[in-house]
């Protein structure tokens, strides 16, 4: 399946929490179908800057435009935006299959059972479909996370420090699925603060410091070597 | 999505959490419970001071109750996160709350109804004959509380002293809605019953006014 990655255009945000400011007029332009990798040390901005992408967190300054829409169009942009995280956002006291059955129905897809099996079926979790979140392991709800963020068919795949807590088999899996996102045309924007197995397909490096846009680069080598100045492997 | 769905969707997904975990209703029916049967003990009202005082201590119960309940309303989607990914739905955000608030009435409401005949033994007072009209009391009275507390859960639920500041904001603006409920409970008891009607209005406007103003700025209350 491939799909059209959206744009997404960072204009001078700034993100202002009382006194501290946490983005200090970041500006990104990224274009459809690229991965991107952000990189930088804790407090650097990286979260703050993927949940402002998400349309989780309004900008206390700057603007921000995904597939060239301003944010009035919400509920489309949001329909195709995917997002997986160190958090889960999935339910513990629900099977895998009423997690996605329940997210599918909220993004009014059709097929909603079809959607969820095929969905499991491409993480390995279909023998887990009936057992509850909370007896998964890390790698399992990691998995079934992004199941729940791939079944939608995104356009825009937000990644928050996705391999934390994942073994190096789990991150080299989560690698491969990424690029496999990428490779079908989703624009991927990734948060990391450390090497792991997931920035294998990154196709640009944008490191953050201070709430500021320090490097930025499309280059192979510069963006091996800002991967590898962003923190020991996790 | 149209809103209603979008509720039902959330509402169908709180009820499930809940019949798995029983967190909320068990630990509720527990503390109301206890709360009813101290009081009970403690006071050892004749049939008169039952009349009087039985339906403030019983809206008093089901006020602490409430504020215990709806506490771990939003605190819950926080565990996972879970949160960002329903307001990261193309839904209306007010569907989150109505459903939130939805579920929470409902609660609430199973709870009275568990706990009605057990107060009525125990305070020796006769709601038989007045039962449909004092159902529909508790039922204005309920929603008043679940509107206001799940607002109010969902606005302290990222605070540090979450568990300090609800009750600090919630009792103040629902002592109107817990004096209108118990005056009219006060009156369905007494040994002439009857429904004041002055109250029942209070309670209807109460919960139109507060669910219109969820509705307004349920927007809001979600963003970082």
């Amino acid at each position: 399946m491939s799909t059209t990655g959206f744009s997404v255009q960072f204009a001078n945000i700034e993100k202002r929490f009382g006194m501290r400011l946490a983005l200090r007029g970041v500006s990104i332009s990224i274009s459809p179908g690229e991965f991107v990798a952000l990189v930088g040390a804790n407090g650097s901005g990286k979260t703050t800057l993927l949940r402002i992408a998400a349309l989780l967190m309004r900008p206390s300054g700057g603007s921000i435009k995904i597939g060239g829409e301003d944010s009035e169009t919400l509920p489309a942009i949001r329909a195709r935006c995917g997002m997986v995280s160190h958090a889960t956002l999935l339910y513990d006291e629900l099977t895998a299959q009423e997690n996605l059955q329940f997210f599918a129905k909220l993004y009014d897809l059709p097929h909603a059972y079809e959607i969820c099996a095929a969905a499991l079926e491409r993480v390995g979790l279909s023998t887990r479909a009936r057992d509850l979140v909370r007896t998964f392991s890390r790698g399992m709800r990691q998995r079934l996370s992004l199941a729940r963020a791939m079944m939608t068919g995104p356009r825009l795949l937000l990644l928050d420090e996705p391999a934390t807590g994942l073994d190096p088999e789990g991150q080299a899996w989560l690698g491969s699925e990424a690029a496999r996102l990428h490779l079908e045309g989703c624009t991927i924007l990734m948060s990391t603060h450390g090497r792991n197995e997931v920035q294998s397909a990154v196709t640009r490096a944008v490191r953050l410091d201070a709430g500021l846009v320090a490097e930025d680069s499309h280059e192979g080598g510069a963006i091996r070597d800002i991967l590898s100045r962003s923190g020991p492997e996790e | 999505m149209s809103l209603a769905r979008a509720t039902g969707l959330i509402l169908a997904k709180e009820l499930r959490v809940e019949l798995r975990s029983r967190e909320l209703l068990s630990t509720t029916l527990v503390f109301v419970l206890l709360v009813l049967v101290l009081f009970s003990f403690t006071f050892d009202p004749t049939a008169a001071e039952a009349r009087r005082f039985g339906p403030g201590l019983l809206w008093l119960a089901l006020l602490f109750a409430g504020s215990l309940m709806l506490q771990p309303s939003f605190v819950r989607e926080q565990t996972n996160d879970t949160l960002s990914a329903l307001r990261m739905a193309p839904i209306e955000p007010f569907a989150v709350l109505l459903g939130k608030l939805v579920a929470n009435a409902c609660y609430l409401f199973f709870v009275e109804l568990i706990l009605l005949p057990i107060f009525a033994a125990l305070y020796n007072l006769a709601i038989l004959p007045v039962l449909g009209r004092l159902l529909l009391v508790l039922l204005l009275g309920t929603i008043g509380l679940a509107t206001t507390g799940t607002v109010f859960s969902a606005i302290t639920a990222q605070a540090r002293l979450r568990e300090l500041l609800l009750p600090l904001l919630l009792f103040p603006i629902v002592a109107p809605l817990l004096i209108a409920s118990s005056e009219a409970t006060v009156g369905l008891l007494s040994t002439q019953p009857y429904l004041d009607r002055v109250w029942l209005v209070f309670l209807l406007v109460f919960d139109v006014v507060f669910l219109t103003a969820a509705w307004l700025f349920g927007e809001y209350i979600f963003e970082e």
